[in-house]
């Protein structure tokens, strides 16, 4: 039998950068503060697991400006959501091995 | 334990940040209760007004066209009075219960959520308006029923997805009262009193007590 613990993918042990791939699942387009404010993070912190997100090619990260502001967006990738989905179904597969 | 609750709690996790993000889900029962009650409230005065229009014993007559005019301007202030006070006593228990949820009351999600609500209701309106020109009073009641259900199932997709019964609802007694057009107060008053209210109670019921 394949060890399904294989199948699950390291990038999403931390906490953030699952919310954040939920998140981007179901939104076409989330900006930075909208991201914070869910998942309830600070700044640096969200930031640098977000780098991490976007050097896996997992989001894409939109600048753009409201006004003189910046307004950055992110969005999933197809392989972010490849990643995602197997990353669910080797969650899956766990529960149902242990039963 | 710990290797074995991992992989269930991380769904959790998926789950709910997937509906946080998406659904605004502060809109509380309350709401619903006040707005219907400012309703029922509403369509009392205007069948009072009504029928003492048509037994001619009001400040303005039946028999002249002015009576017919101020019974209009009337009713047009009632049904502005009723929207700004159900829907200010709606915005303050909704905002309240956002404010126990600690969400912001004013993020991406309730942005969608007024926007999927707001288009069918203004092209409602454009409708109702000129239904108004033409005359087509019997229509207006039948009208607003079901142009509010279409928005409302708009809107179950961003908030508590129960909301499309209410919806179901209202689009059922517009149907109906566009063949019974002469009970359209009645109909109204159902349709934003008591099923604002029930669907309200229900809320309250299942997420609030």
């Amino acid at each position: 039998m394949k060890n399904p613990i294989g199948n699950l993918n390291k990038i999403f042990d931390s906490r953030i950068r699952l919310g954040v791939m939920s998140i981007l699942m179901v939104n076409e387009e989330i900006s930075f503060n909208d991201l914070k404010q869910l998942m309830e993070v600070t700044d640096g912190n969200l930031a640098s697991h977000l780098i991490n997100l976007e050097e896996n090619g997992f989001i894409k990260v939109h600048k753009g400006f409201i006004g003189r502001k910046t307004n950055t967006t992110y969005s999933i990738t197809k392989a972010g959501e490849k990643a995602f989905k197997e990353h669910i179904e080797a969650l899956e597969n766990m529960i149902k091995g242990v039963k | 334990m710990q290797e074995t609750n991992a992989p269930f709690e991380a769904l959790q996790d998926i789950k709910k940040m997937m509906e946080r993000s998406s659904r605004f889900i502060s809109l509380s029962g309350w709401s619903g209760i006040m707005a219907g009650s400012c309703a029922l409230v509403a369509a009392y005065i205007t069948s009072i007004r009504i029928h003492c229009w048509e037994i001619g014993d009001c400040l303005f007559s039946k028999l002249t066209g002015d009576g017919a005019e101020a019974l209009k301007l009337e009713l047009f202030t009632i049904a502005g009075l009723t929207f700004v006070a159900a829907f200010t006593l709606a915005f303050i228990f909704t905002y309240r219960r956002s404010k126990k949820n600690k969400v912001p009351i004013w993020d991406a999600t309730v942005k969608r959520l007024m926007w999927s609500v707001m288009i069918p209701l203004i092209a409602g309106a454009f409708m109702l308006l000129r239904m108004i020109e033409l005359e087509q009073y019997q229509l207006i009641a039948p009208g607003c029923l079901i142009f509010y259900g279409i928005a409302l199932l708009n809107a179950s997709k961003y908030t508590l997805g129960e909301i499309r019964f209410l919806g179901y609802g209202q689009l059922i007694l517009g149907i109906l009262n566009l063949w019974y057009e002469s009970y359209g107060l009645h109909f109204w008053a159902l349709g934003f009193g008591v099923l604002h209210i029930i669907y309200g109670v229900w809320m309250w019921w299942k997420y609030e007590r």
